[in-house]
């Protein structure tokens, strides 16, 4: 072999000799990038939740649901992003860094991360997505079908506005998409709310006799890029595996192939399928919402919290950001010598139907503010208590599109349902109850 | 007239319950805590007397039969294999029972032979087809179980049991819960003392099991046999994360 030609000085590619010398290496300690997460030891539930000490730290939504993620055992996690809920699960992602998440990666987008999840839950690993908006829409239909086939999983929704026109800013309703899937939803109020939800909502999700997918929705903004005080567990514990093998179905086979990804075959009806097989099966979904009401009522002290309501002028019902300005309403309330209770609404599905029933059956005014146009918290109100209070519910103030809602238009409803004065942000039509004109009524019903 | 206002008061009962009735857990039935049980959709805190009205069922119903599910079905660990001798010991204490599986959960394409499977996805058919009037579920994941006791007592008149690993069953009219070895165990021990209480006798041999069609057919024209001698041995468990995975499996490695 003919002798190399090249020279043995060294250039850069413009040709330039390198004449620097390689620092000498510092003598390197391999650190192990897993080793806190290696040490994590895992503890019962009824312990973390209710045992464990806890500190104080002051941080924003998104890092909460990073903490509470830490602290959950997760076996799987899958991004895309998209405003809100970017920063969530890039977080999340350096929680798989540290080895705290033992898979992660970023989907092609939102109908393939959702469908991924699906086959992940499927083959009985603990799963964690989040998305928000848009994102959640493009991917509801799969999101949709995790009920059915009885996924557990966490799904995190940011809640923004839904194009278009083309905005990113605060709006819950995408919440309103969800309610109807068969899976169980949350609504945080806060960046507390958020930790608590999301490590609860594994656990609630795998019970056996639930084996249902959990959505925990937020206010995009409000809490997930703003800070607030959490009270939080050591980093060195955490809940205790998913045992797949417990769930109410079986997890996918895919050691002996040919692997099904389907969970069943088609179920339409033929003569050899009976006739209400799909009929029954959604049932058993919506069954499994109700059987979710004990572990929520155990677990997060109960579907709605309620504060000042008996012996009240009135009482505003609101969830998730609406929730703690009508806090803020109701000390403003106060102030005034108008005596307001609150009734926070945690979970949305399954609702807490007999908890407002029994919570309202002697309550004059109902308001209930919200961050959406339609008002489907006060339809998921109305209907609850229908035939059960005679209450006057004024389906509002309501604000969206990236509005923040200000307490004193809050306040303003509470004094006009109360005075009989015109309110200037809600108007007739939203007005529902005794001494309404029904036919104003109807129109509300029909305009939303 | 104790016996009507007894029937007013039960919720869950005998169908045909109608066309596409509610669910039990839209009527507002919960399942059973520990220790607890259903009896026609009302909880009972002592779950014997719901093993007691089980047997009494089991023993007087035409038809009576145990429809086995996956669980037991196979040979998946240790404790399968505990769990399907026990439930054959149950067998035992029911003349003339049959025993007919749930082997898995697809519906049966182009068509199912409703008198030797049963199938979630059709269960009507094999209740009618061998008109059976009693039965238990064993070993059955609760998602299928459930859609199959919701068919059952939408279309056909069969009084139904569940016997559940886990939280119970709300759609069944009668079911207990945490059933391992030593409870299915139990339920044979009750079994036995109400069949004697009630002074029925097994037959000679203790050939109690009626063959359906094909098992007589493989089994040389017999028509009945002694549960007892099939029992199941710990052969090598499957390595499917399907069933009996222990948690710790479920892990990723490293």
């Amino acid at each position: 072999m003919s002798e190399s030609l090249e020279t043995a000085v060294k250039t850069n590619p413009q040709g330039d000799p390198i004449t620097s010398v390689a620092a000498p290496k510092p003598t390197e300690v391999k650190q192990d990038p897993h080793a806190d997460a290696k040490k994590q030891r895992v503890v019962t539930p009824e312990y973390m939740f209710f045992e464990a000490p806890r500190t104080r730290e002051f941080i924003t939504g998104s890092e909460a649901a990073k903490e509470a993620v830490r602290r959950s055992n997760v076996d799987l996690s899958i991004a895309y992003p998209i405003t809100p809920q970017s920063e969530t699960m890039q977080l999340i992602g350096v929680l798989y860094g540290e080895g705290y998440v033992k898979e992660y990666y970023r989907g092609e987008e939102e109908y393939g991360v959702m469908s991924a999840i699906a086959g992940a839950s499927r083959a009985g690993v603990r799963c964690f997505t989040a998305t928000a908006g848009p994102g959640t829409l493009r991917g509801i239909e799969p999101i949709a079908s995790w009920p059915g086939h009885r996924l557990p999983a966490v799904a995190m929704f940011t809640c923004r506005v839904v194009n278009a026109p083309l905005a990113i800013q605060p709006d819950n309703i995408e919440v309103s998409y969800l309610l109807n899937c068969g899976m169980i939803v949350f609504h945080a109020e806060n960046q507390q709310d958020m930790f608590d939800f999301i490590m609860k909502g594994f656990v609630i999700s795998e019970k056996n006799d639930v084996t249902l997918p959990v959505g925990v929705c937020c206010d995009g903004f409000f809490v997930t890029h703003a800070r607030g005080y959490v009270h939080m567990q050591e980093k060195g514990i955490k809940l205790p595996p998913r045992e797949a093998w417990r769930g109410a179905v079986p997890v996918l086979d895919a050691e002996n192939p040919p692997a099904r990804l389907s969970r069943d075959a088609p179920v339409q009806k033929s003569n050899f399928m009976a006739y209400n097989i799909h009929a029954v099966w959604q049932q058993e979904v919506w069954a499994a919402v109700e059987r979710s009401r004990k572990y929520i009522n155990k677990l997060m002290g109960g579907l709605c919290t309620a504060e000042n309501v008996e012996k009240a002028d009135a009482v505003i019902i609101a969830s998730g950001s609406a929730a703690a300005q009508s806090r803020e309403a109701v000390r403003l309330c106060a102030d005034k010598g108008i005596k307001v209770g609150l009734i926070k609404i945690r979970s949305l599905r399954p609702f807490p139907t007999q908890e407002l029933r029994q919570l309202c059956k002697d309550v004059k005014l109902i308001v209930i503010p919200e961050f959406n146009y339609v008002g489907w918290l006060a339809k998921e109100v109305a209907t609850a208590i229908y035939g059960h209070s005679k209450s006057k519910i004024i389906a509002g103030p309501h604000v969206y599109g990236g509005q923040s809602m200000p307490v004193e238009l809050i306040v303003d409803e509470v004094e006009s349902g109360l005075t009989g004065k015109k309110s200037t942000n809600v108007p007739l039509s939203a007005i529902m109850g005794t001494d309404v004109d029904q036919a104003s009524v109807a129109h509300f019903m029909r305009s939303i | 007239m104790e016996t009507t206002q007894q029937t007013k008061e039960r919720i869950i009962v005998p169908g045909p319950a109608g066309f596409h009735p509610p669910s039990a857990a839209q009527l507002g039935v919960a399942l059973p805590d520990p220790g607890q049980g259903l009896m026609y959709g009302v909880l009972e805190p002592n779950e014997d007397k719901v093993i007691e009205e089980i047997a009494r069922k089991m023993l007087t119903s035409p038809n009576a039969t145990i429809f086995p599910g996956p669980m037991v079905l196979w040979a998946w660990n240790e404790h399968a294999v505990e769990k399907a001798k026990a439930v054959l010991e149950i067998a035992a204490q029911i003349p003339d029972v049959l025993i007919i599986p749930m082997p898995d959960y697809r519906p049966k394409y182009p068509k199912i032979d409703p008198e030797e499977v049963i199938n979630p996805n059709h269960p009507n058919l094999t209740i009618w087809g061998n008109k059976i009037e009693a039965c238990i579920f064993i070993g059955v994941h609760c998602h299928y179980a459930n859609l199959t006791l919701k068919m059952i007592r939408a279309g056909t008149n069969c009084c139904t049991s569940a016997i559940c690993a886990e939280q119970g069953h709300e759609d069944a009219m009668l079911t207990i819960r945490d059933a391992d070895k030593a409870k299915l165990q139990k339920v044979a021990r009750i079994f036995k003392r109400v069949r004697e209480e009630m002074k029925i006798k097994l037959p000679a041999g203790g050939e109690n099991v009626r063959f359906t069609g094909t098992q007589s057919k493989v089994h040389g024209g017999k028509t009945h046999t002694n549960p007892l001698t099939f029992m199941p041995a710990a052969g090598s468990t499957a390595g499917a994360a399907a069933f009996g995975h222990k948690p710790e499996q479920m892990q990723s490695e490293g």
